[in-house]
């Protein structure tokens, strides 16, 4: 009886921890974010109403049948009821994975515009580095052996190449507001993972593959980035900052980031 | 029988369940230990522990981890807890000790390989905890050892060299002890049951077990490949999982044309699979205790095994859940997700069950029961967050978040934890001829219950924040400042948590003693095990749980009893 009383605690708790909402997410940024978060509500509603309706009704059984001497009824089971149950459970994750494929399919089966920005997106361990085409449009040719930081050539662009002169690296992202960005997604090592939470995105990368994952935020500001996959010691301040500016002062300052380079 | 033939090289099965379960309460205990230091770690990075220097005095000089030991106690930790402790408790410590006696046999099919199989679990075991002494110390790769990580040796860090090698090493023995057990299990039940004991009488646990070595027998066949698969890339230079271009360490690595994404196939091929393999035996045991303590047949036994069989082949097809973001074609995510929930079906059935067992009954709340009870708490827990993350839009925000350290350590930790607990509770004065004491049995309950929700549910909180998981230190980010008091919180009721655990420790060597002495059936249970030892064959004439059938003699019908008259 006690373990029942301490249950329906238990219970009440955590759906009040979930409730309150004293650690949640960062305010979305994005129309995906925004519907992330719907989604997530709507989860979270569901699954709270089975979670207490299954943990008090454990705790009343417990106190209700808690042995008093009386005679326990005999039953085996009923078929019928294994069905019902069947076919209710199967249509309440059925509709749970038709309501979130869409979310899902909006991030990755949108064909990429060929007008969409495209950054080269590399992590090594324990930086982050992006590259913008430049004026040109188009980014130079890489080789692996020519990569130095120090010389600010991390991703190991000849000098030789004409497309690869004006392609601008740099160690934030920053990124237009209000407009699709394609991030090309590379990593030099182990795996890392792109992870920004107000975007409500994530992605690995991983070596020897180049992984597409198109972002667009709507609100400026500066954000940061996590890498969400082990790398090595130093996986925890693996850190960069995504930069979402007015989208004019963005062309303004690629603009001037390309002159430089010429 | 010396004493070497009868205690160490025994090839008796009760003798080698006892070796499993003390090989695993050993394992517990030291991973529980290396849980609290990385708590005490992560919420206190900078003070000086003595307590680390003594320990670790270079990794810890000073007092204060290095990010790598930190990463090493967590690659540990979980490797030790899945592994050692609940793949080996349930099938190997429980199994062996019951499956013989449950279906009348005299002993495992084949107890010489019963031997060898335990022998290559303690030693790999062994050859685990070696990688904390050797050179460069334990690997860091997580229990999941991702490539290319994991592949290309030292460069990759410290323990990436020697340690990694022992991981896998250990882990691929281990493989080959499992599938000894696995052929055991399987054999021992199709062909030793006794005469009556048709499949559908055998005891829940029985099916529990056989489902379990089925499934072990394909998953650990292909974690043993993919093993060697990384041994081979690691030691010969092969590139199975290593492409081409690599420079890690500002060193050009010379190996082309591998995959890293292969060994998250393989990996995770095995892996959910073995989350099964690590809760299924303990299904087994909660419908058998919850039916015991309710003086109630297992409601919709049929619906039970029929569950835990669609488990068992659904549990291998749902593996991509663990790479919606891994890179993989983003069409399979939605093909796995269907997948994934589908499989929550059988598992919602089985919750169903349970409560149907217990509702109309007369609750015995020993403290057995208790933990059974409490096992269904947590499955419903843990299953629900584990529905949020089979839906690929959602885990595209929580892989790798402690949303995901919360859910498994509900699902797969915490509740196969209680149905072992639960379980030896049960079979204690079977295995020992003692009861333990039930007084400290509550108290040691009640705290862990609270204990695991009050450390656990917080976790999801730090994910819902963002909080990435694999990080020794979260003082780099700004958005984590806001999460230290919850894993303060989250700390001190690890501690607490953990410290209980000892009371249960000193219970069972209390009963050794002082326990009760327990008769033949203490819990008036209707099982073959709890028939007292003969030498005649048991001659089984129904199911495995007629309890208060009516017109009966008594509240319960033991297997072997005609009519209870
Ligand atoms: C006192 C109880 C326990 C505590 C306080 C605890 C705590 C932790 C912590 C702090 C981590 C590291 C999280 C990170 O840095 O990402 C972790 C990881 C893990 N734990 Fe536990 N744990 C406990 C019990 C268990 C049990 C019973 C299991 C059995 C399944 C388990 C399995 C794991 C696994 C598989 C990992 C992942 C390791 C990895 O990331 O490679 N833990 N645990
Ligand atoms: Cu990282
Ligand atoms: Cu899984």
């Amino acid at each position: 009886m006690f373990f029942a009383i301490l249950l329906w605690i238990t219970a009440f708790a955590v759906a009040a921890g979930f409730f309150v909402k004293r650690w949640w997410f960062p305010p979305p940024i994005s129309r995906h974010a925004m519907a992330f978060d719907s989604l997530f509500a709507a989860n979270l509603i569901a699954g709270g109403i089975i979670f207490l309706a299954v943990q008090l009704a454990l705790g009343f059984v417990i106190f209700r049948y808690r042995d008093r001497g009386q005679r326990a009824t005999f039953s085996t089971g009923s078929t019928r009821l294994e069905i019902i149950l069947i076919s209710l459970t199967a249509i309440l994750f059925l509709g749970a994975v038709a309501a979130s494929s869409g979310l899902w399919s909006a991030v990755h089966f949108t064909s990429m515009q060929s007008s969409d920005l495209k950054i080269e997106t590399a992590g090594k361990q324990f930086a982050w580095s992006f590259r913008y085409p430049g004026p040109d449009g188009k980014f130079g040719k890489t080789d692996v052996r020519l990569i130095n930081d120090a010389a600010g050539n991390p991703f190991g662009i000849p000098d030789d190449d004409a497309a690869g002169k004006d392609d601008i690296a740099t160690s934030a992202l920053r990124i237009p507001a209000g407009r699709p960005v394609q991030l090309l997604l590379h990593s030099h090592d182990v795996l890392h993972n792109f992870f920004v939470r107000e975007l409500r995105v994530k992605q690995d990368l991983v070596p020897g593959m180049e992984i597409p994952l198109r972002i667009q935020a709507d609100k400026t500001g500066e954000y940061e980035i996590a890498c969400s996959e082990l790398c090595g010691l130093g996986h925890h301040q693996m850190r960069s900052v995504l930069i979402v500016m007015p989208a004019a002062e963005f062309d303004a300052w690629l603009a001037q980031q390309g002159k430089r380079k010429q | 029988m010396s004493f070497l033939s009868r205690y160490i090289f025994s090839t008796n099965h009760k003798t080698i369940g006892i070796q499993y379960f003390v090989l695993a309460l050993t394992a517990a205990l030291l991973g529980t230990a290396l849980s609290v230091l990385m708590r005490l770690h992560l919420t206190y990075p900078e003070a000086k522990i003595r307590l680390f220097e003594i320990l670790w005095p270079n990794a810890a000089a000073g007092g204060v981890m290095t990010p790598e030991l930190y990463l090493s106690l967590m690659t540990m930790h979980g490797t030790i807890m899945v592994f050692f402790v609940l793949t080996t408790v349930p099938q190997g410590g429980f199994g062996n000790f019951f499956l013989p006696l449950q279906i009348g046999a005299e002993d495992m099919a084949f107890p010489r390989i019963n031997m060898l199989s335990f022998w290559a679990t303690a030693l790999a075991f062994l050859v685990l905890c070696s990688a904390f002494v050797v050179e460069g110390g334990a690997p860091l790769a997580g229990w999941t050892a991702y490539p290319p990580l994991s592949a290309v040796g030292s460069i990759a860090g410290p323990g990436m060299g020697k340690g990694m090698t022992l991981w896998v090493v250990s882990i691929a023995l281990f493989c080959a002890a499992s599938l000894m057990g696995a052929i055991n299990f399987i054999t021992t039940i199709l062909e030793m049951r006794t005469r009556g004991m048709s499949l559908f009488r055998m005891p829940l646990t029985c099916w529990a077990w056989l489902v379990t070595a089925l499934i072990s027998l394909f998953a650990f066949a292909v974690l043993f490949a993919a093993g060697i698969l990384l041994l081979l890339d690691r030691e010969a230079g092969t590139s199975f999982f290593l492409p081409a271009g690599l420079v890690i360490n500002d060193r050009i690595l010379d190996r082309k044309g591998g995959s890293p994404l292969l060994w998250q196939h393989l990996f995770w091929f095995f892996g959910h699979p073995e989350v099964y393999i690590a809760i299924l035996p303990g299904m087994g045991v909660v419908s058998t205790v919850l039916s015991v303590f309710s003086r109630k047949p297992v409601f919709g036994y049929r619906a039970m095994v029929w569950a835990m069989l669609a488990i068992g082949f659904l549990g291998f097809l749902v593996w991509g859940h663990h790479m919606f973001i891994s890179g993989m074609s983003p069409y399979s995510s939605l093909a796995f997700s269907v997948l994934t929930l589908a499989i929550g079906v059988p598992s919602a059935v089985k919750t169903f069950n349970w409560l149907g067992t217990i509702l109309g009954g007369r609750l015995h709340l020993e403290t057995a029961m208790l933990w059974a009870l409490a096992f269904v708490s947590v499955f419903v827990t843990g299953g629900l967050s584990g529905i949020a993350l089979g839906q690929p839009a959602l885990d595209m925000y929580f892989h790798d978040t402690y949303f995901v350290v919360g859910h498994f350590h509900i699902i797969m930790g915490v509740a196969a934890v209680f149905s072992i607990l639960a379980g030896t509770f049960y079979w204690w004065p079977k295995m020992t001829g003692r009861m333990l004491s039930e007084t400290l049995g509550r108290v040691h309950f009640y705290v862990t219950f609270l204990g695991v929700y009050a450390v656990f549910i917080p976790m999801h909180f730090a994910g819902i924040v963002g909080n990435p998981r694999r990080y020794s230190d979260f003082g780099q980010f700004e958005f984590l400042k806001d999460v230290q008091g919850l894993h303060k919180f989250i700390t001190h009721a690890a501690f607490l948590t953990a410290a209980v655990q000892l009371l249960f420790i000193f219970n069972l060597i209390w009963s050794l003693y002082r326990g009760k002495k327990a008769g033949d059936n203490p819990w008036n249970a209707t099982t073959l095990e709890w028939l007292p030892p003969s030498h005649q064959p048991h001659i089984v004439v129904r199911g495995a749980y007629d309890y208060s059938v009516p017109g009966a003699r008594r509240d319960f019908l033991m297997q072997n009893e005609s009519n209870g008259q």
